[in-house]
């Protein structure tokens, strides 16, 4: 079996899917079925809009039969990302938390800062985090050393679909971490984009946008299934990695040459 | 139309656009409606009170499934046939320059729209030439001020002999032998499981130097809004979508992204007054689109979510349908 082990939770899907901009609950439900996807976030203070309890729509989410990471999805402070894990530890009953910290606006560009000391206190009140982060190696080592054991590096900013903008960045992430489970997290607009990052070795791929507002979400959802399923086989497969020189695939000795 | 349902008495419950368009579309057909509204006047508590008013059977094919744009295409029609004040000045779609990308993809997801560039733009919003150099242009689309249109049909209810009475908290249930149309909206929850809140916020802003004639749509790619134009210089821009049945008053974050998205649309509203801000919860099924539910005598209308007056016209014809038929089954 190729298991992913997330904090010692086995699970057979690679594709995590955020539960955001569907254009109704039902067809989120469709979706997430057509992914066959294991694990799904849901924003806190986004789809809240206060902490009270029972809310139909997480319900709902909790409903789909996944396992549910919580996020910290707006939140631009340590203290405001912390109370928001507390809160959804609380709400959905599981240490798991999506660390987002955000530093601007504009391209929601994370505050890595902000996301390691926020971590850290996480970490040590017994949180499993996710930790929202950018391709930065330093960052990824601290915030290994905080605590996470899991890492969520960007591909492009959240929402952007402008797939892996940086492979480089990406790929020495993989090298230098073979064993942490890495997931990229936002920027992927098409599923080639998410078999890429699967080719190259990393453990999942979360999105949101790309299915939420694809035409066909359902359809959408089912491509990047696949997609991820194809990228993982790859991975597993052994790339033959690229080489200057043609190499014919049948061998041309001894071949009669006519011209 | 014919009269089917000739002196049939029938009982609603809910004056929201729900009730009075089921009203409406009932006493067209010769009813004898009676509306049982728990406020003590039209409009309070009532969620279509907030609404924007558009009908953008077209627009709203962005983010909404197709039935939404083949169903809300019979409100053109239907409301101004029935309530003054309708105006029928299509919606102008835009974005700010680095949001560009969020038209194209608009364009490719409706149909029934045309290119304008910034001239187009300024011959049919002069106040904002100048500020934009594309948008999208949906000729075919209408608007109206919600409070007004719920009034007007309200008293064209009372006019053609339907009674309203106010002040009033009924149940399906506290009715003998008359067929029950319940319109209670969120309240209904209790009797419709499926039913949740969808929580929505906007303002009202009053402008002396920006006059729109018609809705525009500031496209974003997180926090898309509109600003609709009504009588003496007000502009309503709505509206928040938040998963949430909690009816608190409108939070700083929302507030700040609806002003914000004014401000963009032109600075001048910088000097605009803020007249009001309001929240309410719409009701909503999981699909997102509204049911009748037949249970005995009773039907229950709901889950209209953000298309009140867009998709009420429809199902409230739907509503007569099956009233009628089920009415010359009995006779």
């Amino acid at each position: 079996m190729d298991d992913l082990d997330l904090y010692g939770r086995r699970l057979s899907s690679r594709l995590l899917l955020g539960t955001a901009q569907y254009p109704s609950p039902a067809c989120l439900e469709h979706a997430v079925r057509a992914a066959r996807s294991e694990i799904v976030t849901v924003s806190l203070r986004r789809e809240s809009g206060g902490p009270s309890g029972g809310q139909p729509f997480w319900k709902l989410v909790q409903g789909l039969g996944c396992r549910i990471l919580p996020n910290t999805a707006g939140c631009h402070t340590v203290k405001d990302a912390v109370t928001t894990a507390h809160m959804a530890r609380e709400l959905f009953d599981t240490p798991w938390i999506k660390l987002e910290v955000i530093g601007d606006d504009d391209t929601l560009r994370p505050d890595v800062f902000g996301l390691v000391e926020a971590a850290r206190i996480l970490c040590v009140e017994g949180f499993e985090v996710f930790p929202y982060t950018t391709d930065d190696l330093g960052v990824a080592g601290r915030l290994l050393d905080a605590g996470c054991r899991v890492l969520m590096p960007w591909a492009a900013p959240i929402g952007s679909g402008r797939g892996l903008t940086d492979p480089y960045a990406l790929r020495t992430l993989r090298a230098h971490f073979p064993d942490v489970p890495l997931i990229v997290d936002a920027g992927i607009g098409l599923p080639s984009q998410a078999a890429a990052a699967m080719e190259m070795g990393y453990d999942a791929v979360l999105l949101n946008t790309a299915v939420a507002r694809a035409g066909d979400p359902v359809r959408m959802a089912a491509a990047f299934a696949a997609a991820v399923g194809a990228g993982r086989s790859a991975w597993l497969a052994g790339p033959m990695g690229e080489r200057d020189m043609a190499s014919p695939s049948t061998p041309v000795m001894g071949l009669a040459q006519w011209t | 139309m014919s009269r089917p349902l000739e002196g049939m008495p029938v009982a609603i419950i809910g004056a929201g656009v729900a009730g009075l368009s089921a009203a409406l579309a009932l006493s067209a057909r010769g009813a004898r409606v009676s509306i049982h509204e728990r406020s003590r006047s039209i409009g309070r508590n009532a969620c279509s009170w907030m609404a924007g008013g558009m009908l953008a059977p077209f627009c709203e094919r962005d983010g909404a499934e197709h039935a939404v744009c083949e169903r809300g295409q019979l409100a053109l029609t239907w409301w101004p046939a029935r309530v003054p004040g309708v105006t029928q000045a299509g919606t102008l779609v835009l974005a700010l320059p680095r949001d560009g990308a969020e038209l194209e993809r608009m364009a490719m997801r409706t149909h029934d729209h045309a290119w304008v560039d910034g001239e187009g733009i300024a011959a049919l919003e002069p106040d904002l030439a100048g500020r934009f150099r594309r948008g999208l242009w949906f000729a075919n689309e209408a608007h109206l001020d919600p409070r007004k249109a719920l009034l007007a049909a309200a008293a064209a209810i009372e006019r053609d002999g339907g009674h309203i009475e106010y002040d009033c908290d009924v149940r399906p249930g506290d009715f003998d032998g008359v067929p029950v149309v319940d319109c209670r909206g969120l309240a209904a929850c209790d009797d419709l499981p499926d039913l949740r809140g969808v929580r929505g916020e906007m303002v009202i802003l009053r402008s002396r130097d920006v006059r729109l004639s018609r809705p525009v749509r500031l496209l974003h790619p997180r926090t898309p809004v509109y600003i609709v134009p009504r009588d003496d210089g007000l502009l309503m821009v709505g509206a928040t979508t938040v998963e949430s049945p909690d009816g608190h008053p409108v939070t700083v974050r929302s507030a700040v992204e609806l002003l914000n998205a004014a401000y963009a649309l032109h600075p001048a509203l910088a000097d605009a007054e803020i007249v009001e801000l309001g929240s309410g919860v719409r009701p909503a099924f999981p699909d997102n689109l509204p049911r009748l539910v037949e249970r005995g005598r009773v039907i229950a209308f709901n889950g209209l979510y953000r298309h009140g007056f867009l998709l009420s016209p429809w199902y409230a014809e739907r509503l007569g349908d099956r009233l009628s038929a089920r009415y010359a089954e009995a006779a």
